[in-house]
């Protein structure tokens, strides 16, 4: 079932606005000049979040990039979704201890074409012309604030660059260039740019390879957003440039390990379950972290930065945390 | 911001900063906190030191340092050079099979020079990966010793790979 085949329930344009609102199961969306509003029903009372559109439409715009991705995605203490591959769980307040100590959460799972196509569409509708949500603040305009004007369709339908190898291989995801459209970004402009020297044998054109990994990175003009550029089996190079917050507190269905090629990232660590603070990570250049199964981090980036984020892409791994039978982290090996 | 504001820092084995845990409710152990450049200045040439593991997957921190052996694998793996400058040979092994079989995982060490045919070489410098792919034998050259290499490898366990995570993470 491809996305587009999907309905989504919206409503026509308001006539003081210019947005639509959308329906997903018993989930409502609407946005207006400043916020979003999250509604739904739980012992028997209409509840609601409010949130700054802005970072609403950072955060949809990673659910959609990454087809959401592992694990949850909590766009903050409220509203998230939960990966279930193939299908997706929505909540409001289930990680909110006010609101699920006294029932007052709400979950429902939907079939994931449905979820994405309604992510999609909303996405569509309340970006306005001049806004990207994948830009560092810097970078964009202040227009997501206001009534409907225009679109950015060119921002929110840039692919995920995944690799089958490496890139630059032949057949492979091609190497980011200023004549391929990807200038080098204003924050990484000193960021060498040289190529190694590749002497091949005869024959041996197609699998003697090397490229500038920093300089494919300082090349990304999104923030936040994980390309795949080399692959072991299963194990996954998934390096991305980073400025600002991190639009998204991600809990971990699985370890996920973070290298920090350059600047420094101050991550704030939550329990997943209560959202009570653990502990601050602060990650410089060569720095090396697991964030362990079971937690949530957000990431604050001053600088535009480089992190490598390695994850292990085992299918089966978030069934075999649920059963206990993975460590959450590696103390056990010290 | 004007673009003349903004410079990236890398770290070196000659000046890095090792971040920092601030504990709330918490046990550093849990984050294997350890930095790259800090492994590589204790470490001896060549020695393959894991900095991160999950499952049979890891991620080893080598210091290259004059001439390596020669390693082959069962499957690619990456090298990506953190610092300094390091050259790779690459060799198509006649019998890669008899050294790695399919089932074996991670680097295995050669007994000596390999046998078959050159495939190339390559010279790289900071920010620079190459693939080491399956069926190759390699090794690394740091023939600079102004210019000493910190690689990060994206491989899988092996019997050269060593753990010692007490040693390099906070505690
Ligand atoms: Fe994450």
């Amino acid at each position: 079932m491809a996305a587009s085949e999907v309905e989504v329930s919206a409503s026509p344009v308001s006539n003081e606005t210019g947005y639509r609102s959308f329906e997903l199961g018993e989930f409502g969306f609407a946005r207006d000049e400043y916020f979003v509003y999250i509604s739904w029903t739980a012992k028997g009372q209409k509840l609601s979040h409010t949130m700054s559109a802005d970072a609403f439409l950072r955060a949809t715009m990673r659910c959609v990039a990454w087809g959401f991705f592992y694990g949850w995605l909590n766009f903050d203490d409220i509203f998230g979704t939960q990966q279930l591959y193939g299908r997706v769980k929505f909540y409001a307040g289930r990680f909110s201890p006010a609101f699920h100590d006294q029932g007052l959460d709400h979950e429902e799972i939907f079939e994931t074409p449905r979820a994405m196509a309604t992510f999609k569409e909303m996405l569509a509708d309340w970006t306005n012309d001049g806004y990207d949500p994948f830009a560092a603040p810097d970078e964009t305009g202040l227009s997501w604030i206001g009534k409907k004007n225009g679109s950015n369709e060119e921002a929110i339908g840039r692919e995920r660059e995944v690799c089958r190898r490496m890139p630059g291989l032949p057949g492979d995801a091609p190497l980011r260039t200023d004549e391929s459209g990807r200038p080098v970004n204003r924050a990484f402009a000193d960021v060498p740019q040289d190529q190694p020297e590749v002497h091949a044998e005869p024959g041996f054109e197609g699998e003697v390879h090397a490229h500038n990994l920093f300089g494919y990175l300082s090349r990304s003009d999104v923030t936040w957003n994980p390309s795949v550029s080399s692959i072991v089996k299963q194990s996954l190079f998934c390096p991305t440039t980073e400025e600002y917050i991190l639009p998204v507190k991600h809990g971990n269905d699985r370890m996920e390990w973070f290298i920090q090629l350059s600047d420094q990232i101050d991550w704030e660590i939550e329990d997943k379950e209560t959202g009570r603070p653990r502990a601050k990570v602060i990650m410089k250049a060569g720095d090396v972290s697991i964030m362990p199964a079971d937690i949530r981090h957000q990431g604050f980036s001053k600088k535009r930065s480089m992190l490598l984020v390695w994850e292990n892409g085992n299918p089966d791994l978030p069934a075999m945390y649920e059963k206990g039978e993975l460590p959450v982290n590696l103390s056990g090996e010290f | 911001m004007a673009m003349t504001e903004f410079q990236t820092v890398f770290g070196s084995l000659k000046n890095y900063e090792k971040g920092d845990i601030e504990i709330i409710d918490d046990d550093k152990k849990n984050y294997t906190f350890s930095n790259v450049f800090e492994i590589a200045s204790k470490s001896a040439p060549y020695e393959r030191v894991v900095v991160g593991k999950n499952l049979e997957y890891v991620l080893e921190t080598i210091r290259a340092e004059g001439t390596s052996d020669w390693y082959t694998t069962s499957h690619d793996e990456f090298a990506l050079v953190m610092d300094g400058y390091v050259e790779l040979d690459l060799v198509k092994l006649d019998n890669p099979e008899t050294i790695a079989p399919p089932e074996k995982e991670g680097a295995v060490k050669l007994k000596g020079d390999p046998e078959g045919k050159k495939m190339g070489l390559i010279k790289m410098k900071r920010g620079h990966q190459a693939l080491l792919p399956v069926g190759a034998a390699y090794r690394f050259r740091a023939p600079d010793s102004d210019a000493v290499g910190v690689i990060l490898m994206q491989t899988c366990k092996g019997e050269e790979s060593i753990e010692k995570w007490a040693e390099i993470c906070y505690t």
